[in-house]
């Protein structure tokens, strides 16, 4: 039997503001425990929620980078349930009025195409401290730092139909969330995880399979390999007689399987209703359109323009705009240089090499976009061949200084004096007539030899398109 | 000294007739004397009352930095002890927060300690508000000074008991669906409940959020003007308070009510009703028939729903608002848990009186799947239609007036095992804090010995007009000058 997988994904994102999401307590990463959880964090009696409007502001642009309707009239509400990290035993949410309705995104699929993912919703939420099992001999330490912290829940509707296209949709969202500058997407941290309903069904049924709900994967790797595995898991289940049964599963990364946490029957009713503290948020057009006004050139707008205006190829075009960073980067360097295609072809190849080499985020480079357009630019201007363009820009990453400096102290500015260039050529000729008679006897590869010779002697710093003009018009008197 | 109002009282400390020291000690001493009696008091601060007497009577004495002394500065009052206080124990009436000490101040004690008030201590009340008898209070029941065999009301039952029996001026109280008209009216004082929204709820422990207000207690309704005005006002801590300016609200008192139209519900003069209770309520309203008010008949015909509403908002509000008290962080912890279930069961069942429990049960049921939209839904929709009966009555009248209560005060434990006829003592009073309405209970005479109290109803942020109204009843009447036998 054919087998379909079907996959709709859970994304929360936490929102990059200094303050938490009703309180105004800092929401940095990695304090001391509990020193960065006031009176409203600790849910101490009698104190009141009261909502940071930056993180509305941050949702509607959500929304309007995915096409999605804003809910003009949003209502906050309680989820309840008891947890030591949940404070006030319940969570602060949005349950039947979002802020965010439905929109879409598109995805690369891997034949090139591209496919449209519907987004459910996406609402706002505050996020729950943590529990520490590790150190306290038996106890349970608990850390409300991160509660109250900002999330944006990013609901896609079941359009995903493999690990892989998971994977992209995953992918397309987090250069989104990072391109409107609402979240870090630090993976780390936990600032973007994400949770997969996984379903199975014979390939041609409409109906869904039941489902399975995969709980807080933190890296793409992860969604992809536990996908696989439980869509795995499914096929063998049914095609074994069995039955799959509606449950949360957690994924062990260690173990690389997914295993259940409760089943739709332990399920908890979290008894929603209305959060009386917090008055529902009304939204204006004018308000929308303010923001509107804001958004920055999202990453298909980018795309395309780079294709355009560049001339740069779809799969060139495509790695560039995968973070607005090195998007930003690569039209930095193209406008030192003024060459995209090369700006492009060394973004993506020799510095990108570097980057992963060393597991290294782009704005972390010790070449910044500034270096490198500088050393393009002399490419450009025949100062060096990019031969040796290599070997300056190994210099600049040793922080070495910049291309000019680096060209200046090791002597490696081209030769470009025809007048030197043909005293060499001359030299290299008489010195070899043996390979002057093979080459003129047809041996037409001994080309390649007289340029090693001269490179040799230059040490590699003549102009190697002088060279070869000299070259073949000399050998053809 | 101690039958003096509040407006009185600040005349005396302008006149220097006493400080506020000697005044405050003169009722420290009055309350360790009798309050025996009555279990009026959770805490009595007599230290930090004293350090404030002492600063207010430099204020009084000479311009002070924080400004002019006004009306409240040096006036000894009392705090529900639902109010959060900074290093004075606030417990709700609840052994869950016997040991509790916030770090900060409620909004509303911030406000009085700028205005210069002194807080004598922390009032007896229902558990987490929840009662109509102050007989729920883990500090034991509070005696109505009338009569000390019976109760006082709920669930501001120590404010109103204090207050009637001269042990402080003036006191707070919270008013979720009758909790400061009802003791008002049951111990012969004067009660105000603002609009919801009027006064910041901030670092005020949650009953029913929707519901709670804070109000106000006190012999006469110049006192409650002049505490209403510092107390009201909007605060960025708390989101359902109305960003609207507050008037002075002592400015309109002496406005000639002639010709001012009163609605009187005729489904508040039901069978429901203590016929002593109705004569006296129907005298009072005559009363004003001779200061030149119209009299309108008018109806409020959803107004019989309000009960069984109430009794599905805010249990299922309190079910999620309670929910905080776990045991983990703070209040009460059960000895010895052997794992966390076990932590939260026996720290919340050892914490917890009868009543919140029921209430909480009832919540969480009326919240849950499947009977969401059969109860919670439901009674918000009922809310609306009593909004909308309040509306269209205000369109034709200026005031509603009624009886606070159905009954007079009735005995301690009379009513402890019958959890709906204790709740239908609110049931003139519920349908106000539905709608947010703005609420009084005034002091209208006896009914068997006991007082019985006028309700009178405003429109929304007309607390202005109610109080003028109540005043000018207060000078045509001696109600609220009398002070029950023992504590005069």
């Amino acid at each position: 039997m054919q087998w379909e997988t079907v996959i709709g994904l859970e994304i929360h994102t936490q929102l990059a503001t200094n303050s938490k999401i009703f309180s105004g307590a800092s929401t940095a990463y990695g304090a001391e425990p509990n020193t960065q959880a006031c009176a409203v964090d600790l849910g101490l009696p009698g104190v009141l929620p009261v909502l940071n409007q930056q993180v509305v502001s941050m949702a509607i642009k959500f929304g309007l980078a995915i096409d999605a309707q804003i809910g003009e009239h949003s209502v906050f509400a309680r989820k309840n349930y008891f947890y030591p990290d949940l404070p006030k035993g319940y969570q602060i949410s949005q349950m039947d009025h979002p802020i965010v309705g439905l929109g879409h995104i598109d995805i690369d699929m891997e034949d090139g195409s591209s496919k449209r993912v519907g987004v459910t919703r996406a609402h706002l939420e505050e996020d729950a401290g943590k529990s520490l099992h590790e150190d306290y001999h038996g106890m349970t330490g608990i850390d409300l730092n991160r509660a109250g912290t900002p999330l944006l829940e990013i609901v896609s509707e079941p359009d995903m139909r493999s690990a892989k296209e998971a994977v992209a949709y995953m992918k397309k969202m987090h250069s989104l969330v990072r391109y409107l500058g609402i979240s870090d997407g630090n993976m780390q941290e936990g600032s973007f995880r994400c949770d997969a309903n996984v379903s199975v069904r014979p390939k041609g049924q409409e109906e869904f399979g039941t489902r399975a709900e995969l709980k807080n994967i933190n890296s793409f790797r992860f969604v992809e390999r536990a996908i696989d595995i439980e869509v795995e898991r499914q096929i063998d289940i049914i095609e074994g007689g069995g039955k799959v049964i509606q449950e949360t599963r957690l994924y062990d990364p260690d173990k690389n399987e997914t295993r259940s946490m409760r089943s739709k029957e332990e399920a908890m009713d979290y008894r929603y209703f209305p959060d009386p503290d917090l008055l529902p948020v009304v939204v204006s057009k004018q308000h929308i359109e303010e923001i509107r006004s804001t958004l920055p050139e999202l990453p298909a707008a980018k795309k395309a323009r780079f294709m355009e205006s560049f001339g740069l190829s779809k799969d060139d075009a495509e790695v560039l705009t995968s973070s607005k960073d090195m998007a930003d980067y690569f039209e930095t360097v193209n406008g030192a240089c003024d060459d995209a295609k090369l700006s492009a072809n060394w973004v993506n190849s020799e510095l990108s090499g570097y980057l992963n080499k060393e597991n290294m985020d782009i704005t972390d480079s010790p070449v910044n976009a500034d270096m490198l357009g500088g050393l393009l630019a002399r490419i450009k201007d025949n100062t060096i061949s990019g031969k040796i363009a290599k070997e300056v820009f190994a210099a600049m990453w040793n922080g070495e200084g910049s291309a000019d400096d680096i060209i200046d102290k090791k002597g490696l500015k081209q030769i470009t004096d025809s007048g030197a260039i043909e005293a060499m050529v001359d030299e290299v000729l008489a010195n070899n007539p043996k390979q002057v008679e093979d080459y003129k006897a047809g041996k037409e590869k001994m080309m390649g030899f007289f340029v090693g010779q001269i490179m040799k002697l230059t040490g590699g710093k003549a102009n190697p398109g002088q060279v070869n003009k000299l070259l073949k018009d000399k050998l053809s008197k | 000294m101690h039958s003096k109002t509040i407006a009185q009282l600040a005349q005396g400390l302008k006149d220097k007739a006493f400080s506020s020291e000697e005044l405050t000690r003169s009722y420290l001493d009055r309350i360790e004397k009798l309050d025996p009696q009555l279990n009026s008091f959770i805490t009595v601060s007599a230290e930090h009352a004293l350090a404030q007497a002492k600063e207010a009577d430099k204020r009084l004495a000479s311009g002070d930095p924080r400004g002019d002394a006004n009306a409240l500065t040096g006036i000894p009052l009392a705090q529900k002890d639902i109010f959060c206080t900074s290093g004075i124990k606030t417990t709700c009436g609840s052994k869950m927060l016997d040991n509790f000490i916030a770090p900060y101040d409620a909004t509303v004690i911030d406000k009085f300690n700028n205005a210069g008030a002194v807080m004598l201590g922390k009032t007896n009340m229902d558990e987490f508000a929840m009662g109509s008898s102050n007989e729920t209070s883990f500090y034991g029941a509070v005696k109505n000074p009338w009569d000390t065999d019976k109760v006082p009301g709920g669930s501001s039952g120590g404010s109103a008991a204090a207050v009637a029996a001269r042990l402080i001026p003036g006191a707070t109280g919270t008013d979720t669906g009758g909790s400061i008209r009802q003791p008002a009216a049951l111990c012969g004082i004067t009660g105000l409940k603002p609009t919801y929204g009027r006064v910041s709820r901030y670092g005020m422990i949650a009953f029913a959020s929707s519901l709670d207000q804070a109000g106000t207690l006190t012999q006469t309704a110049e006192d409650s003007a002049i505490m209403l005005g510092a107390m009201s006002g909007f605060d960025l801590r708390d989101s359902t308070s109305v960003d609207k300016e507050v008037p002075d609200y002592t400015a309109n008192l002496n406005d000639d009510i002639k010709g001012i139209k009163i609605g009187v519900p005729k489904e508040f003069f039901d069978e429901g009703l203590d016929a002593e209770v109705a004569r006296t309520i129907e005298a009072a309203i005559d009363e004003y028939k001779k200061l030149g008010a119209e009299i309108v008949e008018i109806s409020l015909p959803n107004s019989g729903l309000s009960v069984p509403a109430y009794y599905v908002v805010a249990p299922a509000e309190c079910s999620s608002n309670l929910s905080r008290f776990d045991g983990v962080r703070f209040g009460h912890r059960c000895d010895d848990p052997k794992d966390l279930e076990d932590l939260y069961k026996r720290s919340r069942g050892e914490g917890f009186g009868a009543e919140v429990k029921r209430r909480i049960m009832v919540g969480a049921y009326a919240l849950s799947a499947g009977y969401y939209d059969a109860y919670y839904l439901k009674a918000q929709k009922i809310r609306r239609l009593i909004s909308d009966d309040f509306k269209q009555a205000f369109e034709k009248v200026d005031v509603i007036m009624g009886p606070t209560s159905p009954n007079v005060a009735f005995n301690v434990g009379e009513k402890s095992d019958d959890p709906i006829s204790m709740y239908l003592s609110d049931i003139y009073t519920i349908a106000v804090n539905l709608a947010g309405l703005p609420g009084m209970s005034i002091p209208a005479g006896f009914a068997n010995n006991m007082p019985v109290g006028l309700q009178i109803i405003g429109n929304y942020f007309d607390e202005a007009r109610l109080l003028n109204v109540a005043h000018q009843f207060q000078l045509a009447t001696d109600w609220h000058q009398q002070a029950p036998g023992g504590f005069k």
